[in-house]
């Protein structure tokens, strides 16, 4: 049932093509800013190359918010799986799934790209990716749980920005300071609880929308 | 006693935007059975219909509905860019009854438009796709909000004939509609 949710969230995503391009596009281009504007010094570049991937993953992350569940709560698409019995939180739970597996992978692909124009070395690419691939759920959550709460408002991906920008901090400050010995746990741990939860918030705000 | 299951509902109702849209609604439907709701605009027969899909909360009274459900809501839920066999087959497999579709789109004479993408279907042919998708579902309770809207008489004739296959196969039916469907000897429902 959910693997049916999945395929159908990931095709329908994949059947534009830009769905797949933007966000990668995002991140590249951000990499590449960065050295014009805090200039070419190459040390500097490479210590805070980490936290330009994060905020640039975060935004990343953010860009589908406004189409992330609003289409279909238009059009009816959760009515049809609510009257087959299907609970919102499963279909919430798949739809954060397909978003991870449609934002979060191509932006891991394009993470060499981007740490070479940032003068990360092999080490700090590891670390970064690594981190990317704990902490990137957690974003995708927050993404969709702002995408339930604002839709059907108008201008809700603003919003949006603004409920899930202070929510994102734990994973920021974990997924940056990965040199440091617990940070990976505690980074994995605060993904897992906003993976956790963000069904139930999501499904709660769909719901309420319907009455 | 214990007969066959029945959906049954007593004393329903529905607050929306802290107005009281209807209360006291009460009937029973047996299999074979179909109910015709009317009333004029916000009389609450979509809310009604809503809640009766599991899709709204009564403010009030008990329902219960032993029946799987196939739903028509107001929009046809199809997606730009995907073909009508592909949209149907999607939600026909959800259900386990992919062999159903070819069935659905011959009962609501779509078996031509099978192959087309969606977004160059008429408002009446999206209708039709959105009533053959219930057909397909094998659900025993059909639950229409409006479904004759858009539809052109030869349309309406093919889900009076659907609608009254269905019944004769055991199922049940309500519809919220201004207008005559064509089904044959109704409970009504005024609210």
């Amino acid at each position: 049932m959910i693997g049916a949710l999945i395929r159908r969230d990931l095709a329908l995503a994949l059947k534009r093509p830009s769905a797949l391009a933007v966000p990668v596009m995002f991140f590249v281009i951000v990499g590449a800013l960065f050295p014009f504007a805090v200039g070419p010094d190459a040390r500097l570049l490479a210590r805070i190359a980490p936290g330009i991937v994060w905020v640039a993953a975060l935004l990343a992350a953010l860009l589908p918010v406004e189409t992330l569940v609003a289409a279909d709560r238009a059009d009816g698409t959760f009515d049809q799986l609510v009257a087959r019995g299907i609970a919102l939180e499963t279909v919430a739970a798949a739809r954060l799934a397909a978003h991870w597996l449609g934002f979060a992978l191509p932006l891991l692909l394009a993470l060499p790209v981007a740490g070479v124009l940032l003068g990360l070395d092999g080490a700090g690419l590891g670390r970064t990716a690594l981190g990317l691939l704990l902490g990137t759920p957690g974003l995708a959550a927050l993404a969709l749980v702002a995408a339930s709460l604002t839709a059907g408002l108008r201008g809700g991906g603003a919003l949006a920005g603004l409920i899930v920008l202070p929510l994102a901090l734990p994973v920021l400050i974990f997924g940056v300071g990965l040199e440091s010995g617990g940070a990976l746990k505690l980074l994995a741990a605060s993904s897992l609880v906003l993976v956790a939860v963000a069904p139930f918030a999501s499904a709660a705000a769909l719901r309420s929308g319907m009455d | 006693m214990t007969g066959a299951p029945q959906l049954i509902v007593e004393g329903l109702a529905c607050v929306r935007g802290g107005r009281a849209v209807f209360d006291g609604v009460s009937f029973a439907l047996a299999p074979g059975g179909a109910l015709q709701v009317e009333g004029r605009n916000g009389a609450g027969k979509s809310s009604l219909l809503r809640i009766l899909a599991g899709l709204l909360r009564a403010a009030d009274g008990r329902l219960d509905n032993p029946f799987a459900i196939g739903w028509l809501g107001a929009d046809a839920t199809l997606k730009p860019g995907n073909t009508l066999a592909g949209e149907l087959g999607y939600w026909a497999r959800l259900d386990g009854r992919a062999g159903a579709v070819p069935a659905a789109l011959t009962a609501f004479d779509l078996t031509g438009l099978a192959e087309l993408p969606v977004e160059v279907l008429s408002s009446g042919q999206r209708r039709r796709a959105a009533l053959a998708r219930v057909h397909a579902s094998g659900a025993p309770l059909w639950l229409l909000d409006e479904p004759a809207v858009g539809l052109d008489t030869a349309s309406v004739g093919q889900l009076a004939r659907a609608v009254a296959a269905h019944r004769a196969g055991g199922g049940l039916v309500v519809v919220a509609t201004h207008g005559d469907i064509g089904l044959d000897a109704p409970q009504r429902l005024a609210l």
